[in-house]
């Protein structure tokens, strides 16, 4: 048997004055960032706030000097232009959708083709998306995420107990927040595609995290003299192993993914790389803990279980 | 259940039968297949999104109002004679009247053509009609088939292979054009309205000039229109006309637009009216020889040429620098006819066919890294229960690409990602049971009880984590759009496909052979 850790005994939740002190930072960060979202400061995708987006391919490498300036010249101004991977594919952007009741794309991609006639260009692609749609998209992934939220902490309070849905959802917007503080941090562009990663990672960490409260359920029933907070440090250890795991095998393929899958799902990968790495870190040190921060709701019942109220379990956490 | 290993291996078995059966479509070696062959096959095939194989999506937004406005201006150029021009104003039309024979007459006329209006007032000089509200929405419904059909019409003589047109909401249509290698084209036939008007230059305002250079304002009856032109350094010039307000004559009278080539070779595009237009072409040149009509298309004037005589026999033609390609363009859009209304683009995604297949290959060949890696690392660390995993993984994969291909569903890039979070959970689950089996043995259970008690306790688990996912996926189906449900879709099948294989489709493993003889030591 291959084992990469054996018999582990570490104390998770001493550590958690450190680990909730982290987990507030980075709540603090992506919540801040979500705030630069709403005011319109973060570098979204036109897909939510509207515009024209164009990435072109050019045989010779052109400057972004002088596409700027041919721009300008032609009326666009205020516009994003950069290049991606290579000094010969350029990204252009514009918050701009219509110019003269036209759409901009067409425009734009016209007068870059009269500007370098001699260099040949490729469109890789284009664009354009309308200011009602984009608030649209935008308040549908809310609503989204937002619901899912509530869906899992009425499953998890029916399966388990409420304070282990509450702290599962708890550890699961942290996640989802964590993730965007920090592709806010690195400048990344919030797109559609980098919400359907952070959808991914809530759907990932929710289920690390419900594979570990199921450990620690199982010892709470047969827990006597222990006090919660080692039946949570023993649950913990013993899933520590699968954890590691699939963690790793994960990683795994999201280290190749964001390697080796191409420009288009770059910042898709790195965003589920991020979410997987906090996933982990937050089922143990973030959803764990809270079972000891949240009260013991009235109903003790564990569902699914023989086991009694009170068993012998205290909760450390009414001593301080 | 326990037991009953036969009836197990031939459910495992029967399941993936059937789903390479529908995965057979969507593989390179359908086309070899003889076609009776072919016949007996499920034929529903994944498609790839427009993510990964390149095209444009647009969505479009069906300017309603306007369609109601454009009724009132046909009735208005219809209904006009010279002495007598009515004044839209709103959802009502006014006519002015002189004497009460001129009136008479004029309500006749317009019950005859129009007998939906209705005489909403009249004073001394005027008569007012206006569109009943029923009436109203029977235009604005109507506006949006005909607008639906107009596309589908240039789409088609555009030549595209497999494109979506559908209808979203009340008034958006979404139009998907799958490999198209010309996004600026495309776009410009879809959206373009194409409402082609004669108009008449007024020449004989003496300040058109001191107009035109807006040193004085354009007076009444009058409006400007611009031409468009491409300057020698590749700019855009714009050049003015003063042209009088109402036009003589519309695009609905055309029969048909070809491309022709004048003297010199240069494109241009040849009409021919109906009767009704070539009767009506033919009085309003006669009517204003040498005076100048305006060709004018969405608002842009094209040319303006002199009319030196009066033509008969319903032929005219529009000229301009043209391309070949744009003189093409341009007759399919007056070939299919006007759009009822104007459109917006609300949106307009396009992927050149490069960056698809480039997506593709570079997501294809990562994935297959990742998996091989994957597929490695289980086996070395699970030794031959990891190769049982291994076979797991893959029929998931099998299994959940059939189920796509039944519901015809999409592959997009989100849908990939559906697909690596799936086998994630595939993986997730597979190790929760073996760490328990571990833990048995451990604790010095014989092999068979262990492997039973190992699966009980992981079943759970299991269960638990893959329902709470499942709310997840459940939820962004309802709630998303496009990509989002794409991802939904396939992470719920996914898990429900996970569920099956990693409680049913390994067990039968270990228990066949479990069964046969008693094993002393497990490989995991």
């Amino acid at each position: 048997m291959i084992e990469l850790i054996k018999n582990p005994s570490i104390d998770f939740m001493g550590k958690r004055k450190i680990t909730l002190t982290i987990s507030s930072i980075l709540l603090a960060l992506g919540l801040f960032a979500l705030l630069q979202i709403a005011r319109g400061k973060a570098n979204l995708g036109i897909d939510f706030v509207g515009g024209t987006a164009v990435q072109v391919h050019f045989q010779k490498t052109v400057s972004l000097q002088e596409i700027r300036s041919l721009l300008e010249k032609n009326g666009f101004h205020g516009v994003q232009i950069q290049n991606i991977q290579s000094s010969s594919d350029i990204l252009i952007r514009t918050k701009v959708g219509q110019k003269n009741g036209s759409p901009v794309s067409a425009a734009l991609l016209k007068d870059l083709r009269s500007g370098f006639p001699d260099n040949q260009m490729t469109i890789l692609s284009a664009t354009e998306i309308g200011p009602t749609i984009g608030n649209e998209l935008a308040g549908k992934a809310f609503l989204a995420i937002v619901y899912s939220i509530i869906g899992i902490i009425v499953y998890i309070a029916f399966r388990f107990e409420f304070r282990f849905g509450l702290a599962a959802a708890i550890s699961t917007f942290h996640n989802v927040m964590a993730v965007l503080g920090l592709l806010y941090l690195l400048g990344i562009e919030i797109n559609l595609l980098v919400v359907t990663s952070l959808l991914t990672l809530a759907g990932y960490s929710l289920t690390d995290t419900v594979v570990v409260f199921d450990r620690i359920r199982e010892q709470l029933r047969r827990a006597t003299r222990q006090s919660m907070e080692e039946v949570i440090n023993l649950g913990i250890n013993q899933v520590l192993s699968r954890t590691v795991v699939v963690s790793s095998t994960v990683l795994l393929v999201l280290v190749a993914l964001f390697f080796l899958g191409g420009p288009v799902i770059h910042d898709f990968s790195l965003a589920l790389l991020l979410g997987v790495i906090i996933g982990t870190y937050a089922s143990i040190f973030v959803a764990s803990p809270m079972l000891l921060v949240i009260p013991r709701g009235k109903k003790a019942v564990l569902s699914g279980g023989k086991a009694l109220p009170g068993q012998g379990v205290r909760n450390t956490n009414a001593r301080n | 259940m326990k037991r009953k290993i036969g009836f197990r291996l031939a459910l495992l078995g029967g399941a993936t039968f059937i789903s390479l059966l529908l995965l057979l479509p969507s593989l390179p070696v359908w086309k070899d297949l003889p076609g009776n062959v072919r016949k007996l096959l499920p034929s529903g095939k994944i498609s790839l999104g427009l993510d990964l194989k390149g095209g444009m999506s647009v969505t479009l937004q069906v300017d309603r109002e306007k369609a109601v406005e454009g009724t009132l201006q046909e009735i208005s150029t219809a209904m006009k004679t010279p002495s007598m021009e009515p004044r839209i104003q709103g959802t009502t039309i006014m006519f002015p009247v002189g004497s009460g024979k001129d009136r008479d007459t004029l309500v006749k006329r317009v019950r005859r053509h129009y007998p939906y209006l209705q005489i909403q007032s009249q004073d001394a000089s005027t008569v007012t009609f206006s569109i009943p509200p029923a009436e109203e929405k029977r235009i604005r419904a109507h506006a949006m088939t005909q607008a639906m059909e107009v596309i589908r019409n240039r789409i088609d003589q555009f030549g595209v292979a497999e494109p979506l047109i559908e209808r979203q909401g009340k008034d958006r249509i979404q139009v998907e054009l799958p490999g198209i290698n010309d996004p600026e084209r495309a776009m410009s036939l879809i959206g373009r309205t194409a409402r082609l008007q004669f108009l008449l230059v007024d020449d004989k305002n003496p300040d058109a000039d001191k107009i035109l250079e807006k040193k004085s304002p354009v007076p009444k009856g009058d409006e400007v229109f611009y031409s468009h032109r491409t300057g020698e350094k590749g700019q855009r010039v714009e050049l003015p006309y003063l042209l009088k307000k109402g036009a003589l004559m519309s695009g609905d009278l055309i029969s048909d637009a070809r491309v022709a080539f004048g003297q010199f070779n240069e494109p241009y595009v040849s009409l021919t009216f109906n009767s009704a237009g070539a009767k009506l072409f033919d009085t309003i040149t006669r009517d204003h020889v040498k005076e100048r009509l305006a060709i004018v298309l969405d608002n842009v004037v094209y040319s303006a040429p002199v009319i030196q005589e009066e033509i008969a026999g319903g032929q005219a033609q529009i000229t301009g620098s043209f391309t070949l390609k744009e003189a093409k363009d341009l007759s399919i859009v007056l070939r299919s006819g006007a759009l009822p209304a104007p459109v917006h683009i609300l949106q307009n995604v396009t992927v050149g066919p490069s960056l698809g297949k480039d997506s593709i290959r570079a997501g294809v060949r990562a994935t297959i890294f990742a998996g091989i890696l994957v597929l490695l690392f289980m086996a070395v660390y699970y030794r031959f229960s990891g190769v049982i995993a291994d076979g797991a993984l893959l029929l998931n994969l099998i299994l959940l690409v059939g189920a796509m291909a039944a519901l015809h569903a999409t592959l997009t890039l989100p849908g990939i990602a559906g697909i690596i979070l799936t086998i994630g959970m595939g993986v997730d689950s597979n190790v929760l049971i073996f760490e328990r089996i571990r833990e048995e043995i451990r604790l010095g259970k014989p092999v068979r009880s262990a492997i039973d008690s190992g699966y009980d306790k992981a079943f759970l688990t299991i269960v638990d984590s893959h329902v709470t996912t499942l709310i997840t996926a459940l939820i962004l189906f309802i709630f998303g759009t496009g990509p989002i449900k794409g991802f939904a879709v396939t992470l719920s099948v996914g898990i429900a496909i996970n569920l099956f294989t990693a409680l049913v489709g390994t067990r039968v493993v270990f228990d066949a052979i479990t069964a046969r003889k008693k094993l002393e030591r497990l490989s995991i």
